[in-house]
């Protein structure tokens, strides 16, 4: 338990880091940031000191940084000057797009990757192992804007199987419920009225970004899995196992594997900042209204308050992983509770 | 020195992956040197009779463009030969500043311990805990997009990985004989850190340099991409791909070559880097 309160202790200086790197944000940016925020073509100068003062900017710097965090406290992140929607309303409309398309392949890439690696560390050295080892090296080296744009050239263009952008068909109005159009179109009154179609729809649509997003997830967990079975299949218990007359499936399945996972769920877990890196690639190709498209554009659009909260809530939901992780690893790991 | 070399080199030869990787790095290189020499056309040079041209071996190509031409005329294949020494001088420069900056605070942090030691790896944890390409966009999005900043930024996000590689590296080793032997004879902290201890540390150094020029060249291309490296008309290879987003239907060679060339480079570093691996760390190559 000691463990586990320091590291939420040590979560108290990396939060407040996070938050004065965004604060810190639209301070940097050279120029002056009132005019960043009217825009460029300025603005008369009673309207000028009316927002210098709106914004708090007329204050000493500290005390700006204690209403700033004040504000956020209070779920208060600023409002989007483009759209004019506060900045958490804007991100928890976009939130559910980008966890569903990141759940999706991360849960393929988990499916997958897993089996792959056990497979290639038993059949070590062979073909398949080989193969395998490389299609992973050349998976982890995809520059994944590339690969969502050959998927699309294939898959949508060329062969006319999957849509091009956007999470589900124009023509379907999809009443938000969960927000995950996977779970709402099953809703009984969408299905009663629309059928399977909004389903199918909102399914088709996920299938090419969900590849593109999971081919490094897909490959790092296979080379982990792989890695990490050896390890551990190279261990005395494993001798005593099967001598012991236990049949190999057991072995591999029971024994082995149970121990060679607490690696792999590490990794799996720190993908998650790899996920959130793809996604903003990834949703920018496919046109998927997720945060990284929002991001992006805030940042062609010069939305600081946007970019400011975007940076903050996404910092904070790795950070939270992140003690999420080390929490079920202490109770994977016996070896870490004494 | 010379042995440590030949030595790591004798390993090496038995990887056939980080062969693989050495030669198409070598050839980048060359290929980057001679590109003036060996581009059939200048890069930014408009032949506005021939847009979007596919490539020669395909019907309706033109022998004189061999990977045809892009959306105002360039010559597409003169375009990626320049676009290898915009991305080799991305990573060398990324790895080069990321290195220098994080040997230094690593090794400070790892020899003197205690509030620097803190200190440091506190912020080093700050910046690992944002997600690589977000950091760098926050980076861009203060400084304004550009090769130079996107360059900057990327190098930012990269020294964590040296200063913690660095900083356990130097605590294992700051204790040995050597370093008291050293500390008797007089040596100063500095004499002590950076030339007795760092040279001990070379090996995950190399590797982590080497892997460091993969990430350093993805990272600056996906900037590029979403247009905040790299501008028009320099001819980098994410950038290239992001002007051909709008043809990938009529002109599906705009969107895959540039790709394929990024795809190889960062391979080829991940490659060798792999071999790197295997052999400086005995303890790893018994697993594999």
């Amino acid at each position: 338990m000691k463990y586990l309160s320091k590291k939420l202790l040590d979560l108290i200086p990396t939060l407040l880091g996070i938050s004065l790197i965004s604060f810190f944000l639209i301070r940097l940016i050279p120029g002056d940031p009132v005019l960043n925020l009217i825009g460029e073509r300025g603005a008369d100068p009673v309207r000028y000191l009316e927002m210098k003062k709106s914004l708090g900017l007329d204050l000493p710097i500290i005390e700006q940084f204690w209403i700033y965090l004040k504000n956020i406290l209070r779920g208060d992140l600023g409002t989007s000057v483009i759209s004019n929607n506060s900045v958490w309303s804007e991100f928890a409309e976009r939130f559910p797009a980008t966890v569903e398309l990141g759940m999706i392949s991360l849960f393929f890439s988990i499916l997958i990757g897993i089996p792959l690696g056990i497979f290639a560390a038993i059949k070590r050295n062979s073909f398949f192992d080989y193969f395998l080892m490389s299609s992973s090296l050349i998976g982890y080296s995809m520059p994944i804007f590339w690969w969502g744009l050959i998927l699309i050239l294939f898959f949508s263009v060329k062969l006319g199987l999957t849509p091009v952008s956007g999470r589900i068909d124009f023509i379907y109005d999809i009443p938000t419920f969960t927000g995950f159009y996977l779970i709402d179109t099953l809703r009984p009154e969408v299905i009663t009225a629309e059928g399977f179609a909004p389903f199918i729809s909102a399914l088709r649509h996920l299938i090419l970004p969900s590849i593109a997003l999971g081919t490094i997830p897909l490959a790092v967990i296979a080379r982990m899995t792989r890695s990490s079975m050896l390890e551990v299949l190279g261990e005395d218990y494993m001798r005593t196992a099967k001598a012991k007359g236990m049949s190999k499936k057991r072995i591999i399945f029971i024994h082995a594997l149970r121990n060679a996972l607490v690696p792999i769920i590490t990794t799996i877990a720190l993908l998650f900042g790899s996920i959130i890196t793809g996604a903003i690639l990834t949703e920018t190709i496919f046109s998927w209204p997720g945060i990284g498209k929002w991001i992006v554009a805030s940042i062609t659009a010069r939305d600081y308050p946007v970019i400011q909260g975007g940076v903050l809530i996404i910092s904070f939901i790795i950070v939270m992983t992140n003690i999420l992780v080390d929490i079920i690893y202490y109770f994977l790991n016996p070896k870490m509770r004494n | 020195m010379k042995i440590f070399i030949k030595e790591l080199f004798f390993e090496l030869k038995k990887n056939k992956g980080s062969m693989i990787g050495i030669v198409i790095i070598i050839i980048s290189c060359l290929v980057a040197i001679l590109a003036p020499i060996i581009a059939p056309h200048d890069p930014t040079n408009v032949y506005t009779e021939y847009l979007r041209l596919p490539p020669s071996f395909v019907t309706g190509g033109n022998p004189q463009f061999f990977f045809g031409t892009d959306d105002l005329g360039r010559d597409l294949l003169s375009r990626l030969i320049y676009g290898s020494q915009v991305s080799l001088s991305v990573g060398f420069a990324v790895v080069l500043i990321s290195l220098v900056i994080g040997t230094f605070l690593g090794v400070i942090a790892g020899y003197f311990g205690g509030f620097i030691d803190k200190t440091i790896m506190r912020i080093t944890d700050l910046i690992m805990s944002l997600p690589s390409i977000l950091f760098a966009i926050v980076i861009v999005a203060i400084m304004g997009p550009g090769i130079t900043n996107a360059i900057v930024a990327v190098s930012i996000v990269a020294v964590p990985n040296f200063v913690r590689i660095i900083r356990a590296q130097v605590m294992a080793e700051k204790n040995r004989q050597y370093v008291h032997a050293a500390r008797l004879f007089g040596a100063g902290h500095f004499r002590i850190m950076f030339i007795e201890i760092l040279p001990n540390c070379m090996a995950p150094l190399i590797v982590q340099a080497t892997l460091g020029f993969s990430d350093g060249i993805l990272n600056c291309a996906a900037l590029g991409f979403l247009g905040l490296g790299a501008q028009a008309p320099m001819s980098e290879w994410g950038t290239m791909l992001s002007d051909a987003r709008s043809y990938i239907e009529s002109s599906p060679w705009m969107v895959t070559l540039p790709g394929v060339c990024i795809l190889v480079i960062v391979l080829s570093f991940n490659l060798l880097g792999d071999g790197l691996r295997d052999a400086l760390d005995p303890r790893l190559k018994k697993q594999n």
